[in-house]
């Protein structure tokens, strides 16, 4: 395994070449979506113009090694996040289905009327959405954990928050629109000690540390293959053995199933009960090149070096006069999300766009944290250990140009 | 004044001097940055039309016959692209906004950018803008 090196990484990932109006694209939207090394690029056209097929089904050569390449996946991911048996990792779309699956099953079966859930003031979406749904079909109560102003979840408030009618915890690991690290662990394990399990949406966090579900103790614990350089439309969840063997199926169909008749049908024995129909088989082949880019990477330099970046562009943005930074956790990953004083986001997003610098702007499907920093939405630059410091002066010079340019001038 | 196709066909001109992205998104930025202020009055709820990353506050009226627009954002770009429709559509009779086919802001290479921020609201703003058309034409025809 080579040492960290930014240059060398870099020419791994073709798309870092490319040019946005002609000038070299900076692309610092890794938070939404991360670039992919060619050896994930190369597996999927490899597996479309030698492999495909599909799988566990065909008695025939290309079903065979199709379904051997699918397979040996599970354990790539097993041993990613160190999951203790490949029968925990369930094949989804991405997080949002995966949070969507325990909601429908393990939530639909656990969770019943006055029932609570428990998430945070910093999620996503798709962490919040699927549980209000949840809660208007069986008359349970959403209750938040509150924070602070830098971004920072509550903890003291966790013991009256958990209660004896809670039921499950979902919880962001690192928020995608203010970079915090949750304390997950600490978290889980209070919330262990009443007995209530609980769910981290891994979206962010896996691209940014190693994760070890195990150590966590998470009960669930999603993630998306595009944040982590695989492809898009594909994804994970872990479950518990137990938990999984309880829950109901997700969806019916082929796959899921050990035997139909028109009188009963009895369901395939986890995880393939919760996989019904003909899986993503290129891209989970592909995430699994992903995850062996990972393995060989100098995983412990890739940290630091991103952490280094972060805190480099942290360090340049606060010199810039008007810039607010949202969320100033005391642990934070890959994020750096701003507003300008009297500058709209979207013009300063799209001006930085005209210098080939791709940065997201808006509410990073985050409403609740817009409304709670009372901002209408915020300029968002988020790192991955392929980005250089260049980068990071090429956007902090443009952001004070885009300024220059869209700030209203004040009468002296 | 100019037909709309006129107009529209002024700007295209324009716009096809610029070299790029670059140069166009700083044209309507400075365009935005001259519309005329909109009356606080309008500047309230009823006027508003919610985009994703930016508002918009329309105002139509009619003097008459024709169709006279006023409107404000809170981002500069949308209020540039604001000029641009309320310099092709404001003035022109109701009946022509209604069909009015808009078909420079494609030709001006602002579409995919439009797209990108579905977000803007510009999509959202023609609508209303041919909605006050609209009445204001079924309320002639009733005349």
């Amino acid at each position: 395994m080579a040492t960290f090196n930014v240059n060398d990484i870099r020419n791994d990932f073709p798309i870092l070449s490319e040019k946005a109006y002609g000038k070299p694209l900076v692309y610092f939207d890794n938070a939404a979506t991360s670039q992919k090394p060619k050896v994930v690029i190369d597996a999927l056209v490899n597996y479309y113009m030698h492999d495909n097929a599909n799988i566990h089904r065909g008695v025939h050569f290309l079903s065979q090694r199709a379904s051997e390449a699918f397979d040996n996946v599970r354990e790539k991911v097993r041993a990613f996040i160190n999951a203790s048996s490949e029968k925990e990792i369930i094949f989804v779309k991405g997080t949002t289905e995966a949070i969507n699956l325990v909601a429908a099953t393990y939530g639909r079966k656990n969770i019943g009327k006055g029932d609570e859930i428990l998430i945070s003031a910093m999620e996503h979406h798709s962490n919040i959405v699927p549980w209000q749904l949840l809660c208007e079909e069986k008359g349970a109560v959403l209750k938040v954990i509150p924070m602070n102003d830098k971004g920072e979840l509550l903890l003291d408030k966790l013991n009256t928050l958990l209660t004896e009618r809670t039921k499950l915890v979902s919880l962001v690991h690192v928020s995608n629109s203010l970079g915090t690290i949750n304390p997950v662990k600490h978290i889980i394990s209070l919330a262990h000690q009443k007995g209530i399990p609980v769910l981290i949406d891994g979206a962010q966090s896996t691209a940014h540390a190693p994760i070890d579900v195990q150590d966590l103790d998470a009960d669930f614990f999603a993630f998306s293959g595009h944040k982590i350089l695989g492809p898009t439309g594909v994804g994970c969840l872990y479950g518990k053995l137990p938990l999984l063997e309880e829950m109901p199926p997700y969806q019916g169909g082929g796959e899921m199933i050990s035997s139909v008749t028109f009188e009963k049908t009895t369901y395939n024995e986890v995880p393939y009960k919760f996989e019904a129909g003909t899986p993503n088989i290129a891209d989970v082949i592909a995430l699994g090149t992903a995850i062996d880019y990972w393995n060989n990477l100098d995983r412990p330099g890739a940290v630091a070096w991103e952490e280094e970046l972060l805190e480099y562009a942290t360090s340049k943005i606060s010199a810039i006069p008007g810039v607010r930074i949202i969320g100033t956790a005391e642990k934070k990953a890959g994020v750096l999300s701003f507003v300008i004083e009297g500058v709209n986001a979207m013009d300063a997003g799209m001006y930085l766009d005209t210098k080939g610098v791709a940065v997201r702007t808006g509410q990073h499907c985050t409403e609740p944290v817009m409304l709670r920093f009372g901002v209408p939405g915020t300029l968002r630059a988020s790192f991955m250990f392929y980005n250089t410091k260049e980068e990071i002066d090429c956007l902090m010079e443009n952001l004070g140009k885009a300024i220059q340019l869209l700030q209203p001038q004040t009468a002296l | 004044m100019n037909t709309m196709q006129e107009i529209e066909d002024e700007i295209v001109e324009d716009f096809n001097l610029f070299d790029g992205w670059e140069e166009k998104y700083q044209y309507i930025i400075e365009l935005g940055q001259k519309l005329p202020a909109l009356d606080v009055k309008y500047k309230v709820d009823e006027y508003k039309i919610k985009g994703c990353q930016s508002s918009v506050w329309l105002h139509g009226e009619e003097r008459e016959g024709k169709l006279f627009f006023m409107a404000d954002s809170d981002s500069t770009f949308v209020k540039g692209e604001i000029a641009l429709l309320i310099n092709v559509l404001s003035g022109q009779p109701a009946d022509e906004i209604l069909n009015a086919k808009l078909e420079f802001i494609d030709k001006i290479g602002l579409r995919q950018h439009i797209a990108v921020t579905r977000a803007n609201g510009l999509s959202s703003m023609i609508k209303q803008m041919k909605t006050y058309a609209f009445a204001a034409s079924n309320h002639s025809k009733q005349i």
